[in-house]
């Protein structure tokens, strides 16, 4: 590794190794869902606030249903998968189903400015942090 | 296919490929569907975060191969905290009889991460229905 020199392609490498490295993170250990639910999740930290990202192909704005609490988000809807009547199925690697998911996040949000995107299957949820809980610089007198 | 039931999570498979890459990253591949009917072969392909821009559909000796790259400079500025799956560029292929399907006319479309692929079938690949006497 040359020192010094960005290399643009490192770059993907690089995050790919810090989500796999945090796999096996206890982070978010008071959440009420299990590890191994539908939708998988990524919690990133932007500055102060949380960005929650998760992947959902195949899922439309109106399958989607999502609500807000004090720390606490929940993730719910369906995934359809459907063919005609008349197809013969030779590979099905798809799954379709319900889902229903809670994010707990161990610090407090404001509900009212958290936002969401749904984009090309992938959803992500801004999550701003309360302004009460942001830490404050103290002086030393 | 949908039931009431709670769905369950997929790992990622990781592509095993026979070539190495010159870019030290993990490609991962889509889960497909492939069913057939009488007009066409259908294949779906889950390529979440790819969109029309940074799809590669491929044709090339009878070998159909779908690259979807992911634009991954969003996560520039985000720290992972706590990860369930790993995110990369997708590639899958396909080796296509040239007796059924009929390259030239294959179309796609792709919406929230979803790649349908339709392959017309070559007229003598249709169906033709035995009639018992």
């Amino acid at each position: 590794m040359i020192a010094g020199l960005a290399d643009p392609f490192d770059a993907l490498f690089r995050l790919q190794r810090e989500l796999e490295g945090r796999r096996t993170s206890d982070w978010l250990e008071q959440t009420t869902s299990g590890t191994g639910a539908y939708p998988p999740i990524n919690v990133f930290q932007q500055g102060h606030d949380f960005v929650a990202i998760m992947e959902l192909p195949g899922v439309a704005k109106g399958d989607l249903e999502m609500q807000a609490k004090e720390s606490t988000i929940s993730i719910s809807g369906t995934k359809a998968v459907a063919y005609g009547d008349k197809a013969s199925i030779h590979r099905r690697e798809r799954v379709a189903g319900n889902f229903n998911r809670t994010i707990t996040v161990p610090v407090k949000i404001d509900p009212d400015r958290i936002k969401a995107e749904l984009r090309d299957g992938i959803l992500a949820i801004f999550i701003p942090r309360a302004e009460s809980d942001k830490p404050r610089a103290i002086k030393i007198g | 296919m949908a039931t009431g039931q709670e769905m369950q999570v997929q790992e990622k498979r990781e592509l095993q490929g026979k070539d190495e890459a010159t870019i030290p990253a993990r490609t991962f591949v889509p889960t497909t569907d492939i069913y057939e009917t009488e007009q066409a072969l259908t294949v779906v392909m889950e390529m979440p975060g790819v969109d029309k821009a940074n799809l590669n559909i491929h044709v090339e000796n009878d070998v159909l191969s779908v690259e979807g790259r992911i634009d991954f400079s969003k996560y520039e500025k985000l720290q992972p905290v706590y990860t369930e799956y790993n995110i990369g560029h997708y590639r899958r292929g396909f080796s296509l009889s040239p007796a059924t399907v009929d390259q030239e006319k294959i179309s796609a479309a792709m919406e929230d991460g979803v790649l349908t692929l339709t392959l017309p079938k070559a007229e003598r690949a249709k169906p033709r229905r035995i009639t018992i006497a």
